[in-house]
């Protein structure tokens, strides 16, 4: 599913945020990233969905090279890819019926198919009820699972979720837990970036801890602590 | 491209237009005021070419002759008046018919005229068109040198300077429709930025979203169009109002000003201004969207 091979990646000011990675992540999988504040962590995911390019090595998804991709075909890349952000990144006019329908329509789907796969959506995440409510009336868990809804309403082979639970309450946030649990097991890739040690340390999943770049632990059942 | 993203594209755009409903008024405002003065200018450069053209297209040099030529004389003087560079019409005029015109200009006060038949103090002349304005002063110059010539009129100086304000109106015309239009351009530019501005988070989730490049500019392309359009519309309307009431009042209180009033005329210009409004609008929205959307 996700190939890493040899990674580095040196921002043009001169931060070096990955040095040397190498990284498989099956098919199916659920896979924690931990580690402290730049150790790398987001700038991995970014690499993952082409936000950012390497600087060297090879970063494989679904079986393509995504540095050596065409532009045109980013689009591509990214609709099969969900994303989940600790802020949300929900667009504020937008009701929460719309916020999902979005992630439809831009990659052209027809009204009939909107119609009939974004209220199975909400009702999955548990929002048939809100939406027509736009995002600022709705609570952080609320809002969250709109952004889940919105990144899995496509079907995506791999879920990628930055810091989810970063904004929200312990019990919001094993609810969110839940719902990706849900989602993997329908055979989504997940692959999380998380602070969140009581999360990661119960549900004993795959566990890569990132310390300045560098992949100091892969572990499946792991747990949080990331000293070495 | 189905149906649906068809319907996203103005949806969006109109949304658009309307939630930035003070961004969007300020915008159509802005596509007024510049098609506005632009329009006028065109108006005003038409109006001046009409009325130069129509002061040009008079002006004719009058010979005036020494009396006591014979008929030979004055058939020799009209060959030779025919070869001077420049001319185009020769009409000779008896001092008669001199006589008549002038009672005719007199109208109501040709009275005053009355017994000058039996002496007439008038002398022959030959009325003389060029084909060009600009050949008036010196087809002028060579008439004076003729056999017989008693004095040449064409209104020296007043045309040598009608034609020097011909020249600089033409120039100073076409620069400012230049400048107004690329300023115009530039306020779009920077306000079709503004917009797409206030949106770039939106723009980042559409392009975490997958969305093509072609969907995120899209919208925005639209909503330029339809502001432009809608400012191209309302100065376009304000014109041809504001101008059939100055045609009104001229044609009452400057009767002898003959205005632009030809309806294809008008319509080419207002139709100008509808499709530079539209034209102004899309330029300015592919400007921003060119530098500010990179996957």
């Amino acid at each position: 599913m996700i190939q890493l091979y040899n990674v580095s990646k040196i921002y043009p000011n001169g931060v070096k945020a990955l040095n040397d990675v190498t990284l498989h992540i099956k098919k199916g999988e659920f896979v924690f990233l931990v580690g402290p504040s730049g150790a790398g962590k987001s700038t991995l995911t970014k690499l993952i969905c082409r936000e950012e390019l390497p600087s060297r090595g090879q970063v494989l998804v679904n079986g393509r090279n995504v540095a050596r991709m065409k532009n045109r075909d980013v689009p591509h890349l990214r609709r099969k890819i969900g994303m989940v952000f600790q802020d949300f990144r929900l667009i504020p006019n937008k009701t929460v019926y719309e916020n999902v329908a979005f992630a439809l329509e831009v990659t052209g789907a027809s009204s009939k198919e909107i119609k009939k796969v974004v209220p199975t959506v909400l009702r999955m995440v548990g929002l048939e009820k809100k939406a027509g409510m736009l995002p600022a009336h709705l609570s952080g868990g609320e809002q969250q699972r709109t952004s889940v809804a919105r990144a899995i309403v496509n079907n995506p082979v791999l879920l990628l979720a930055d810091e989810p639970t970063g904004n929200l309450d312990p019990e919001t946030s094993w609810e969110l837990m839940k719902l990706f649990l849900d989602i993997n097991r329908r055979g989504t890739t997940i692959v999380m970036a998380t602070h969140a040690w009581d999360i990661v340390d119960s549900m004993k999943k795959r566990v890569v801890a990132l310390s300045n770049g560098c992949i100091i632990r892969d572990e499946e059942g792991g747990v949080y602590g990331y000293e070495c | 491209m189905n149906v649906n993203t068809l319907k996203y594209y103005f949806r969006e755009s109109t949304r658009s237009v309307l939630r930035n409903s003070w961004l969007s008024v300020a915008s159509v405002g802005t596509i007024i005021i510049s098609l506005l003065i632009l329009g006028s200018s065109l108006l005003l450069v038409l109006n001046v070419r009409h009325i130069v053209s129509t002061v040009e297209s008079s002006l004719e040099i009058t010979v005036f002759l020494e009396d006591g030529l014979d008929e030979e004389a004055l058939k020799r003087m009209e060959e030779e008046i025919k070869f001077v560079p420049g001319v185009a019409r020769v009409e000779f005029v008896t001092k008669e018919q001199a006589l008549e015109d002038l009672k005719e200009s007199f109208g109501d006060k040709a009275d005053i005229l009355s017994g000058l038949e039996k002496d007439n103090p008038l002398p022959n002349s030959f009325r003389i068109k060029t084909s060009e304005a600009e050949m008036v002063p010196r087809a002028a110059r060579q008439l004076e040198k003729l056999e017989g010539v008693e004095q040449v009129r064409y209104g020296q100086g007043v045309v040598e300077k009608l034609l020097s304000l011909t020249h600089w109106v033409r120039i100073w015309g076409s620069l400012t429709l230049v400048v107004l239009g690329a300023a115009a351009v530039f306020l779009i530019a920077t306000t079709i930025r503004m917009s797409v501005f206030a949106r770039r988070r939106e723009i980042g989730i559409m392009k975490m979203l997958g969305a093509t490049n072609f969907f995120v500019r899209m919208p925005f392309m639209l909503e330029g169009m339809m502001l432009g359009l809608a400012g191209g519309l309302v100065a376009a309307l304000i014109i041809y109002f504001g101008y059939l009431s100055l045609l009104n009042k001229v044609a009452v209180t400057l009767p002898f000003i003959q205005l632009v009033n030809d309806p294809q005329t008008l319509y080419r210009v207002l139709g100008g201004l509808l499709g530079l409004g539209f034209g102004i609008g899309a330029v300015g929205s592919a400007i921003s969207l060119h530098r500010f959307l990179r996957v």
